[in-house]
């Protein structure tokens, strides 16, 4: 019998609520398959599972809200039986496994098939109704006057992912000794690349600037992987891969910073089409969880709408954040002469307990020589591969 | 295609993006990005939208021409005329 449990979302979750299964008992699931929607302050999120078998049960009821960790529902391993299964559970020898799951029970309200069916229609959260029936049972009526006493839906949202984002940048403030540095990139030769490659291409098949900018920095942290990781438990941790949190502001205010993975991998078409799925995905809230745990560092690439310099915030436990300002036209010197180019301020935090400014500078000059031939930023091989000797 | 199916066209469009956007408070004299927040990805999916609905295929050197609405309404009515 294996539990899958309400994984972490992000830094700042703490809790989530089962809003739908999309799986039922009986289902078979394979790795990644979304198996719930489960609402977090930030988004609605599409759970994936990282396990394989046969849905068991389901242990929470759609609108329960409940802490990380609970478990969601029970899998058969291949080859097992029910009845193993519920021999498995009640023996004492599992009683680590079984703990959480009773604990859930003794908190599992009462509630009849269906007020929860009401309760579904009206939008009201049962887990925050106290019941009024026999043995504190939830009824009907209880549920309609939850419903009339509070519209909760989305001016909350709002506040709510304000005192997320709030929740994590505190404890980035306090808890990561942060440092900054910047450096202006001249960007002629990226967008005159970018220019050519889409001229003559339809608008549905076009690159924005972010493509390269992403690539240039996925291909950097591979020669600085100290800036790819998280600091947990005293100590620097690499990460597995470099999953690009992208930092995409919503309309309706607030910030959201899923992950692209494997950026470095990614020719630029790729990347463009990733990206483009992931703006819309955050904008409409439908993201999936790896997405939202996944990010081994951050980008925040405030376009050409925003300001000339960010410096960031790092958001936690990762230990780096880079930052790209508008590009402007600026005054450049190149070969002795002045000239007007199109210049990115390129800004790095970093967390101080896994590395020092000089070898952010490295980095940062790193992404500065990259940017530098574009052309090569969409080989699979990073560019400084050119460097070493052929065979 | 009428004038006033392409507008229509044009704000469903933009509504689409940005749905907070009233159409009739939109000064068609003013740079229209400066209105509306639109970022270059948002800028992008606009020009999409307008591609698929009017068939009208925009290139990159012709963004500097589209500031604000009264271009962009001059500009398609002589690419779908």
């Amino acid at each position: 019998m294996l539990e899958f449990r309400l994984p972490s979302l992000g830094a700042e979750m703490d809790k989530g609520k089962l809003l739908e299964w999309k799986v039922q008992p009986g289902d078979v699931v394979k790795k990644g398959q979304v198996v719930a929607v489960v609402d977090t302050s930030k988004s609605a999120i599409d759970v994936e599972i990282w396990q394989e078998g046969t849905v068991y049960e389901l242990a929470l009821e759609p609108l329960q809200t409940v802490p990380v960790g609970t478990v969601m529902l029970r899998l058969l391993e291949a080859g097992e039986t029910p009845e193993q299964a519920t021999a498995a559970t009640r023996r004492p020898s599992s009683g680590q496994q079984a703990a959480p799951a009773s604990a859930a029970a003794d908190t599992r309200q009462r509630v009849s098939p269906a007020a929860r069916k009401r309760a579904a229609e009206r939008g009201v959260d049962i887990s925050r109704i106290t019941g009024t029936g026999p043995k504190g049972a939830i009824t009907l009526e209880d549920i309609e006057k939850a419903a009339a006493a509070g519209k909760p839906a989305p001016s909350n949202r709002g506040l709510e992912m304000r005192k997320a984002i709030g929740a994590a940048m505190a404890r980035s403030k306090r808890d990561i000794p942060h440092y900054y540095l910047a450096t202006d990139v001249p960007l002629g030769r990226a967008t005159a690349w970018l220019g050519a490659r889409n001229e003559g291409r339809s608008v549905t098949e076009r690159l924005l600037l972010a493509v390269p900018l992403l690539k240039a920095v996925a291909l950097a942290l591979r020669k600085y992987p100290e800036f790819n990781g998280f600091f947990q438990n005293g100590a620097f941790v690499p990460g597995a891969g470099i999953h690009v949190g992208v930092a995409i502001s919503l309309r309706q205010g607030g910030l959201i910073a899923p992950a692209l993975r494997d950026v470095d991998a990614l020719p630029l078409d790729e990347l463009m089409r990733a990206l483009t799925d992931l703006v819309a995905r955050a904008r409409a809230l439908t993201l999936r969880s790896s997405e939202m745990s996944d990010a081994t560092v951050t980008v925040t690439n405030l376009g050409d709408q925003g300001v000339e310099i960010v410096h960031g915030v790092i958001y936690p436990p990762q230990v780096a954040l880079v930052g790209f300002g508008r590009p402007t036209q600026r005054p450049w010197i190149e070969e002795g002469r002045v000239v007007a180019a199109p210049v990115v301020t390129a800004t790095l935090a970093a967390d101080h307990r896994s590395s020092d400014g000089h070898r952010g500078a490295l980095f940062l000059a790193e992404i500065t020589r990259l940017l530098q031939a574009p052309e090569l930023l969409d080989a699979d091989r990073p560019p400084s591969a050119r460097e070493a000797p052929d065979g | 295609m009428d004038d006033a199916a392409l507008r229509q066209a044009v704000f469903d469009n933009l509504c689409r993006i940005a749905p907070e956007v009233v159409p009739a408070e939109l000064d068609p004299a003013t740079p229209l990005r400066d209105q509306v927040d639109l970022d270059s990805m948002d800028w992008l999916n606009f020009l999409v939208g307008l591609h698929e609905r009017l068939g009208v295929d925009i290139p990159e050197a012709d963004y500097r021409r589209l500031v604000t609405l009264e271009d962009l309404f001059a500009y398609l009515r002589t690419k779908t005329a």
